[in-house]
């Protein structure tokens, strides 16, 4: 057991590299870097010292250095705990990330447990009752779900909070928060924000799992343990949940691990575009587009992290609640 | 529903009380292509204590038969006539319920309800025909036993320096503990090695023998009046299945439960059984005590049936060979006698037309067959 965690772990740095590395090179693939567009600027203006300015900042950002040496430069700062900065922001990406980081932590799990706590149940209640009025209400609404894209959703809320309901759900805290110190009122706030984006993830994230836990259950429902134990007499709903769903649950642990990790880094990034949140997705979408390398990198590398922990996780965890599979 | 409550039950000539009665049972699947008629018409009963053989081949509706008796066919499925009565001798009296005997008629109970869950497992357990399936991969031997002992077992609380012993009236469920040693127990007589510690085992550390063994465990484990086993060796191979008949002829005995005993071996059937019921296609050809079937069959499928078992050789072991001609479509069944189209005997012009009764052919031996009407 130990040992499998070890070479896991191994497998995940190994992997761990070779992404960051790629990512490295696919951001500097375009042809230009951050500076070629500054260089640009200042000249468009006329600026007479652009080309010394721009020296001194490819010398300070090290631009000038072959690929490899800048890679190995970025990933040994890595590791100390440098990400490098932002040319965007003309900050260091730990400060940007870390004052969202928390953020984007609340609206993961926030997420997570709408998703989970609507889905389960929704699946459970189609499968058991398969072919009636409110599974087919069920599965039309997971389709939909499905199909739409998050983004569009949350426009069409918005549309109907800002236009019907003549109330602003736009970031995470009311006006009168935005800056305000953390109080009572403030966290009253937040959870009473926090629910519309983590909705509509849930909604666009839950059409797949309902569909997955009805389909489950639906084959369990008809293997012969169910029937054993509902032939010891027990009662229906414990043969459902304590027997059937038990094992229908089970492969829907790797995504819960390969799920929740890595939007605690991203999330859904449109939603929180359209929602204006100040979470980490926002700021990575706009750094791919702007050739914020630093931060796109960093961004990406945690991104990778995260997967690879989720999914670690998730094979505990499978290991955890199904005796059957045997980590050696 | 309870019909009525009475002092005895209809009894033998052997003076042994009837335990259930199926009178002209019929379940019908409504499916797409038509009605399927699983089960039409069966009658048989089973008395306290003895072994009742059925025998058929694949799909004539043994397993349906059983599972109408714990009121769990399987969705397009019906039961559509008849009665299954249940002669019931309450295990646990309770002051102010009726002690005497109740006679209940499974087919209107509520297969969700309580009494039918009570029954089930409790009184009449069943053991299915898939062994290795059976059991929740992720709960434990022990677990599975707790299930059936926490719900079924009740043990008489007794007051210390109660002088009317009998009178006692209440009774508690198991604890946590004793279940447990209930389920070593169990798992020791049915000859599982190790006990105390395969109680611990899930159920894919556990070879398909001892799975079935854990079956039932399981099922006798709530000491029901009836067991229903249907093809409980059919999995297995040769030597351990004779180990699984000999466990539980051992537990019949020393428990005076009733078994169901569903099979397509003749050489299983002959050695379990008292009284044997012949199905074909949901049909009950034939009806008999276990030696005037084997030695005087009267239905010309029990014949064929008899002669498509290996004569030779120790081997009882073997599936039945097959009969001549094809088994008919359940949609489409022949007209007349079902077996018409198979059937040695076939008499053109009668047996395609008239529909045969169930006719008494002998001393507790019946059979369903124009060769013995008029
Ligand atoms: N869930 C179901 N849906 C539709 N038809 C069914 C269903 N279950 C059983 N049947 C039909 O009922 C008939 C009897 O089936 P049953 O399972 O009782 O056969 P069996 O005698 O137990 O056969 P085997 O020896 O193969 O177990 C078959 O014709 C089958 O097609
Ligand atoms: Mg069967």
């Amino acid at each position: 057991m130990v040992n499998y965690i070890i070479r896991r772990i191994g497998y995940a740095l190994i992997l761990l590299v070779l992404v960051s590395f790629v990512s490295f090179a696919i951001i500097e693939l375009p042809p230009g870097d951050f500076l070629t567009q500054k260089i640009e600027q200042l000249r468009a203006r006329g600026d007479r010292s652009a080309e010394q300015q721009v020296e001194t900042l490819r010398k300070r950002y090290g631009l000038d250095k072959p690929f490899l040496e800048r890679y190995v430069n970025w990933a040994v700062n890595f590791l100390r705990g440098d990400f490098g900065e932002s040319f965007e922001f003309e900050r260091p990406v730990s400060e940007i990330l870390g004052a969202r980081l928390g953020y984007t932590i609340i609206l993961a799990i926030a997420t997570t447990v709408v998703t989970w706590a609507l889905a389960i149940p929704l699946g459970v209640y189609s499968a058991v009752k398969q072919y009636s009025i409110g599974d087919q209400i069920v599965s039309v609404i997971s389709f939909i779900g499905l199909g739409m894209p998050g983004f569009l959703l949350a426009l069409i809320i918005l549309y109907i909070a800002v236009i019907v309901f003549n109330q602003d759900a736009i970031g995470l805290f009311s006006p009168e928060y935005r800056d305000a110190p953390w109080s009572v009122g403030k966290v009253l706030d937040l959870l009473s924000r926090l629910w519309i984006p983590a909705l509509i993830s849930a909604v666009t994230g839950i059409g797949g799992l309902v569909r997955i836990m009805r389909g489950n259950l639906l084959d369990t429902l008809g293997q012969p343990f169910v029937e054993a134990a509902r032939a010891r007499g027990l009662r229906n709903r414990t043969v459902i949940w304590k027997h059937a769903v038990r094992i229908a649950i089970n492969p829907l642990v790797t995504i819960l691990g390969s799920d929740v990790f890595p939007s605690i880094v991203v999330g859904s990034s449109l939603v929180a575009i359209v929602l204006n949140l100040p979470t980490i997705g926002p700021v990575f979408v706009d750094s791919l587009r702007k050739l914020d390398m630093y931060l796109a990198g960093t961004c990406i590398v945690f991104l990778t992290l995260m997967l690879l922990i989720g999914n670690l996780v998730a094979d505990l965890l499978l290991a955890w609640v199904d005796p059957r599979i045997r980590l050696e | 529903m309870t019909l009525t409550a009475q002092e005895t039950a209809p009894t033998t000539t052997d003076g042994r009380e009837v335990l259930l009665e199926v009178q002209d049972l019929k379940v019908e699947f409504n499916i797409r292509g038509g009605v399927i008629k699983a089960v039409d018409g069966l009658t048989f009963d089973i008395k306290r204590g003895q072994t009742v053989g059925i025998i058929g081949e694949s799909g004539c509706g043994k397993s349906v038969t059983a599972r109408a008796i714990l009121r769990m066919v399987p969705k397009p499925g019906r039961i559509t006539g008849g009665r299954i009565l249940y002669y019931r001798r309450p295990r646990h009296p309770k002051p102010g319920q009726p002690q005497d005997l109740q006679v209940i008629d499974l087919t209107t109970v509520d297969p969700d309800g309580e009494l039918i869950r009570q029954i089930r497992g409790g009184e009449i357990a069943m053991i299915f025909q898939e062994p290795m399936s059976s059991l929740t991969p992720v709960y434990t031997a022990g677990t599975h036993i707790n299930e059936a002992v926490s719900l079924h077992r009740l043990l008489p609380l007794k007051k210390l320096g109660d002088q009317m012993a009998e009178t006692i009236m209440a009774y508690r469920h198991v604890t946590r503990e004793e279940a447990r040693e209930i389920a070593v127990q169990m798992l020791r007589r049915v000859g599982i090695p190790k006990p105390e510690q395969r109680v611990d085992s899930y159920p894919h550390q556990l070879s398909g023998g001892q799975r079935q063994r854990v079956m039932i465990a399981i099922a006798l484990s709530t000491e029901p009046s009836m067991l229903i086993a249907d093809e409980p060796t059919t999995a297995l191979d040769v030597s351990i299945e004779a180990q699984i008949l000999d466990i539980m002829r051992e537990l019949q005995r020393t428990a005076n439960m009733a078994i169901m005993f569903i099979t397509h071996n003749l050489g299983v059937i002959a050695s379990m059984a008292e009284e044997i019921v012949v199905m074909y296609m949901g049909k009950q050809v034939e009806r008999a005590k276990v030696v005037d079937l084997f030695y005087n069959p009267k239905h010309p499928y029990t014949k064929a049936l008899l002669q498509s078992v290996p004569r030779l050789g120790p081997k009882t072991g073997q599936r039945l060979a097959s009969i001549e001609g094809m088994v008919p479509d359940p949609l489409n069944l022949p007209t007349g006698c079902v077996f018409h189209p198979r059937c040695p005997a076939f008499m053109p012009g009668k047996c395609d037309k008239i529909v045969p009764r169930w006719n008494q052919v002998g001393e507790n031996h019946w059979a369903r067959c124009l060769l013995y009407e008029e």
